[in-house]
């Protein structure tokens, strides 16, 4: 099985170089090629399950409590100005 | 050497003032500095706060503090590197993360700080614990304490190589697919990964949501238990955690677990199982038989298809969850002229080999025309896997299986083949899947060259009291756990 490989690297946001592209190419073609074993199985009569532990609508006070101070929350920021994250020009 | 002692030794020492706290952290510091050099288990540790820590442990037990109230005042326990611990780095193992720092505690920190724990060190770990041998760490390979040639398993390999080095008096981990489970068996100690829901996420990085736990690895199943006991609980910053009351686990460790039916389901002692392996958990089997308990065998018909159906659910959670590393907020950023070019720059230069590997993998299965073919349908396959579980718990209390098909590999044995070191997660993953707990023990070594093996017992949901009353009362009539790598 082919994949696109660059096509998905780049829905993902992540560049690859030649190499990697190569490899993992082929090595995620042997592993799709592995669930495929999933078609082995009639799943049509049987419901999907997202969380194994069946709590429902989990809700919590509408209460105002302490959280992250601004400084804290940007300490960690490659770029910060005036309590902002700094990115590249995003509009012309 | 108070770091040799297991917890319940440890604080009856400390409450009888035989040592300080002082006295076994800079104890469980000087075996680092021996030993960790070659095992490197540690990533970082800040040794000034380590001791200021167990400085203020003496302090509290001079001014009448005990263990009835704080059960770990002055216990050294070290953490994953994927645990957030308040002003200590947090990397997960990779570079993507940059200088990180962590500007709050986890739940499970703040818990293990109420019940007086020095908290210290960060544990080396797989990428994101994504992978079963914790080579695919950006920093360093740790050795096996049992062969320095061999893996630690994976992926909190610094956790379990940690408290069989004795480094520690206990350590976590985190549990996606086996990641707590696996080390400890390929390690020798004792690993638990509990029941979804029953240890808040909280300041856990995640890898895939709803497959996460944390939990604790320890030199004996008492430990676990205590540990569990402390970080367990509702919180209402994780809305997955369940709000059901925690019980003391160690209440009832009295060994007793005469009419208890065990099951061994027969699609696990199959193809692919060493012989070693097959041999020991057959003997703690019939040793588990002879103190009282019964063994049926059971069927989990879905078994076959678990890693396939695994390795979808994570890798289309991993891809979601891991787009938050993107050079904006924290961490690496490659600059670039427009915000796209920066996101892929950065995740390229950031992300080792297996992490692309699997956000690619679960953004495949997560896109327009492949979402019901794969996503949907392992979702589908996930209910009868949890389906087996359940039924099978109709018959049984508990199931008893090894926890890895072989002992612990050699280091860039499985590096190149990604599928095969998936293979080697078949006995724990679907634990995961069902949202059950699960523990391994020692139960024994393979003969030439001498490694340890892993005993893995799985429990109802919430059913953590029973199979940690099995896994005690086997341990006690053992002497495995006993047993030390010569380091």
């Amino acid at each position: 099985m082919e994949i696109d490989v660059n096509y998905v690297a780049h829905l993902a946001r992540v560049s690859l170089t030649p190499d990697e592209t190569q490899k993992i190419g082929s090595q995620l073609g042997q592993v799709l090629a592995y669930m495929d074993k999933l078609n082995e199985l009639d799943v049509s009569l049987v419901e999907p399950t997202a969380h194994a532990m069946p709590l429902v609508n989990v809700a919590r006070p509408d209460q105002i409590t302490p959280s992250l101070p601004t400084e804290d929350a940007l300490r960690n920021a490659p770029a910060s100005a005036s309590g902002l994250f700094i990115v590249p020009k995003i509009v012309e | 050497m108070p770091n040799r002692l297991t917890i319940s030794e440890l604080t009856a020492k400390l409450g009888q003032r035989e040592v300080s706290a002082r006295e076994a952290m800079e104890s469980c510091l000087r075996r680092i500095h021996r030993t960790d050099r070659t095992i490197k288990a540690f990533l970082s540790i800040d040794e000034n706060d380590s001791v200021a820590q167990a400085d203020a442990a003496d302090e509290a037990l001079r001014h009448g503090a005990n263990h009835q109230e704080q059960p770990l005042l002055g216990v050294p326990v070290a953490v994953k590197d994927v645990i957030a611990v308040r002003n200590q780095p947090l990397n997960c193992g990779s570079k993507v993360l940059g200088h990180f720092r962590s500007p709050y505690d986890a739940t499970v920190i703040e818990k293990l700080r109420t019940a007086g724990a020095i908290v210290f060190g960060r544990l080396n770990m797989d990428e994101f614990a994504m992978g079963s041998s914790t080579e695919n760490s950006a920093f360093q390979v740790t050795q096996n304490p049992w062969d320095p040639s061999r893996i630690p398993g994976g992926s909190s390999g610094g956790s379990a190589a940690a408290v069989v080095a004795d480094d520690c008096l206990a350590a976590f981990g985190s549990d996606t697919g086996g990641s707590i489970r696996q080390p400890a068996a390929l390690c020798g100690c004792v690993g638990l990964k509990p029941t979804y829901g029953r240890v808040s996420r909280y300041g856990l990085v995640a890898y895939a949501s709803s497959l996460d736990q944390i939990g604790p690895l320890a030199k004996t199943v008492r430990d676990a238990a205590l540990l569990l006991r402390v970080i367990g609980g509702h919180d209402r910053r994780d809305s997955t955690s369940i709000p059901e009351p925690v019980p003391d686990y160690t209440a009832r460790l009295d060994g007793q677990i005469k009419g208890l039916k065990l099951g061994l389901p027969k699609e696990y002692m199959v193809g692919g199982l060493d012989p070693g392996v097959s041999q020991a958990v057959r003997a703690a089997v019939e040793q588990l038989q002879k103190l009282g308990a019964e063994v049926v065998e059971i069927s989990l018909p879905h078994t076959d298809y678990a890693i396939a159906a695994y390795y979808i659910i994570a890798t289309a959670e991993a891809s979601a969850n891991l787009a938050r590393f993107d050079g904006i907020r924290y961490g690496l950023r490659v600059d670039a002229n427009d915000p796209i070019e920066l996101y892929c720059r950065t995740r390229g230069a950031g992300f080792g080999t297996e992490v692309k590997r699997r956000i690619i993998l679960g953004t495949y299965v997560l896109s327009s025309g492949y979402y019901d073919a794969y996503y949907l349908r392992a979702q589908k396959v996930r209910t009868l896997i949890r389906q087996d579980f359940l039924n099978a718990f109709e018959k049984v209390d508990a199931i008893v299986t090894p926890t890895s098909p072989t002992a612990a590999f050699k280091i860039g044995e499985k590096s190149d083949d990604p599928l095969q070191m998936y293979l080697m997660d078949i006995f724990t993953i679907s634990a995961n899947l069902a949202g059950i707990c699960g523990l391994s023990l020692p139960c024994g070594f393979t003969k030439n060259p001498k490694l340890p093996i892993g005993l893995q017992l799985l429990g109802k949901p919430l059913g953590e009291e029973t199979i940690l009353r099995i896994a005690h009362a086997y341990e006690q009539s053992t002497s495995w756990h006993k047993e030390k790598p010569g380091l």
